[in-house]
């Protein structure tokens, strides 16, 4: 009987996979498909816990352990995700994510070592290619996730450089096939543990220099991708078990997460292998082209600047990350408001890939009450900016980059841009003439209606917010 | 030849639903905004933390002198926790931010 409910719930919570992940891409439905995930997910485990039974119709035994580990696990992850700053939270995402790659390479290493004993015990080391293949595919799964999610999660909050040398790429593809091979000889004679913990520890260092060399800017592409690597992980462990909630949840996430790959590179306009190969920033010979002839820029006073703004009808705002290092939103708000109580009509432009994640913006301004109606996509922005006076720039840079218009030997040609250049004014607030992630100059910095502003996005935004009031 | 072809008809219920899983993951995301991609992505990674469920397997399973299997079960306990419900709650964090502006 139990069993036949195990089967239910299982089939249900399938079935509130698919619904989440489906509500999950409408922004309508977005929060409450999370939920009903959750849910689902809430039926599984506890089914598992009170109703699994094995071949032998054993219960499961070892509660307090499961309870423990399920409550140290909650609180953590409660905990680390309540606490997390909008900023940080890609970076939360992939640490998660590592965490789900982990567990699933631990899980192979658990049923490797019962085979080992089970082998050793009956002396018989056949039969077992279907087993071996499945806990060795998840084992190098699982463990490139984790090792590659440590790694971005290490690139986005700073902690790790990006590292690259010529060679690199040949390196990973000989160690992702040395541990294939080690996998494939494994199945072939599985009484050999010591070579499991070889390809381990192989798949380890395939994740970590597989993810080194790819800059930061392309960090949620690359865990999005290893986001997928980890749900054909779990699927794994539903085939090892015979357990389709895993196995329908992980290939799930498997296919999703792939096609959420490709679509994030599109909202890029780039493919995939240029991010994963092309390494961007790091190759300073195409990038160096377009820095040499660039003119002067000027700089704008605070005070002049504030002057411009609060004597324009209409104020473009172009956010980008900048604006989110320096938690300069609320203060970013402030101004809005302020102009706004001048009369001065002030819109933002959302680049979709502003910032660090696409939709960061979106979700940093939402955060300090800026109204939905006052956030414009790259389109409408597009055909605004003709009209606008002002277009400040927060902390932007790759995404205003008239490069990508017009110059085809620059990286990023080819890239949806905001064309702010069609305003009559544009102030550009950075915090020095660096060049933005991409590690490439913008012209847009030294043409004669652009200003500069320099200094930290807060600070400046605080300031000008005085100034604006007392104009 | 004859291991190939018996394998897949043993195996014939797996081999439907990875198939049937693949388009169907494929079809239900296929036209999401760009705004909605990293809660998307968050909310799959709390999705695939079902591989908990593995855990609990190994750790119900584990003999109470393999301490070994117990320890490391544990350890995946805890991690694939960490992964569904931090999972959950930043994807429900973020999605929080959209609400508001919504009204």
């Amino acid at each position: 009987m139990s069993e036949h409910i195990l089967t239910i719930c299982y089939l249900l919570a399938s079935v509130t996979f698919i619904l989440g992940l489906k509500m999950l891409s409408h922004p309508t439905t977005a929060r409450k498909g999370n939920l009903v995930a959750a849910a689902g997910m809430s039926i599984a485990i506890f089914a598992t816990i009170f109703l699994y039974r094995d071949e032998e119709q054993a219960r499961l035994h070892n509660y307090g352990w499961i309870f423990a580990g399920l409550l140290i696990g909650a609180i953590i992850g409660t905990l680390a995700a309540k606490k997390v700053k909008m900023t940080a939270m890609p970076e939360m995402v992939s640490l998660f994510n590592g965490m789900g790659g982990a567990c699933a390479a631990l899980i192979s290493l658990v049923e490797f070592n019962h085979l080992s004993d089970e082998i050793t015990l009956t002396g018989i080391s056949t039969g077992h290619t279907g087993k071996v293949l499945i806990i060795v595919l998840g084992l190098i799964i699982g463990s490139v996730s984790f090792a590659g999610s440590m790694i971005a999660w290490g690139k986005l909050n700073g902690k790790v450089k990006d590292v690259s040398f010529p060679g690199l790429n040949l390196i990973n593809i000989g160690m992702l096939l040395v541990a294939l091979g080690a996998g494939a000889w494994l199945i072939t004679d599985p009484a050999q543990p010591m070579l499991l913990y070889g390809i381990l520890a192989v798949s380890l260092l395939y994740g970590v220099l597989f993810v080194m060399p790819i800059g930061g800017a392309d960090m949620p592409v690359v865990i999005s991708l290893l986001n997928s690597f980890t749900g054909v992980a779990a699927a794994c462990g539903g085939f090892l078990y015979n357990n389709k909630v895993m196995l329908t949840g992980g290939i799930l996430v498997g296919a999703a997460g792939t096609l959420l790959t490709i679509l994030m590179c599109k909202a890029m306009n780039r493919s995939l292998q240029n991010v994963l190969i092309g390494s961007f920033g790091g190759n300073n010979s195409t990038v160096s082209g377009a820095g040499g002839q660039q003119g002067s820029y000027k700089e704008v006073t605070l005070s002049d600047a504030a002057m411009l703004m609060s004597y324009a009808n209409k104020v473009m705002i172009v956010p980008g990350y900048g604006l989110a290092v320096a938690q300069a939103q609320h203060t970013c708000h402030e101004l809005e408001k302020i102009l706004h109580e001048k009369g001065v009509e002030v819109k933002y432009a959302i680049h979709p890939v502003a910032g660090r994640m696409p939709g960061h913006m979106n979700v940093l301004l939402a955060e300090a009450d800026v109204s939905y109606e006052k956030l414009l996509e790259m389109e409408e922005a597009n055909d605004e900016f003709k009209t606008c006076d002002v277009v400040l720039i927060l902390g932007a840079n790759d995404v205003v980059n008239p490069a990508a218009k017009n110059d085809p030997a620059s990286p990023i040609y080819g890239m949806p841009i905001l064309e702010v250049e069609q305003a009559k004014n544009v102030i550009v607030n950075k915090r020095s003439m660096k060049p933005g992630y991409a590690g490439i100059e913008n012209a847009l910095f030294f043409q004669p209606k652009t200003a500069m502003l320099f200094g930290d996005a807060k600070k400046v935004l605080q300031d000008l917010c005085t100034e604006v009031k007392s104009v | 030849m004859e291991n190939v072809l018996g394998w897949l008809s043993e195996n014939q219920q797996i081999i439907y639903i990875v198939i049937l899983m693949v388009f169907v993951g494929i079809e239900v995301i296929g036209r999401v905004p760009s705004v909605l991609h990293t809660p998307l992505m968050s909310g799959a990674n709390a999705i695939h933390g079902v591989v908990i469920i593995g855990a609990i397997i190994v750790m119900g399973k584990a003999e109470t002198d393999n301490y070994l299997a117990l320890v490391l079960g544990f350890l995946a306990v805890i991690l694939g926790t960490l992964n569904v419900v931090g999972g959950f709650v930043v994807t429900d964090r973020m999605l929080e931010m959209f609400k508001g502006k919504k009204k």
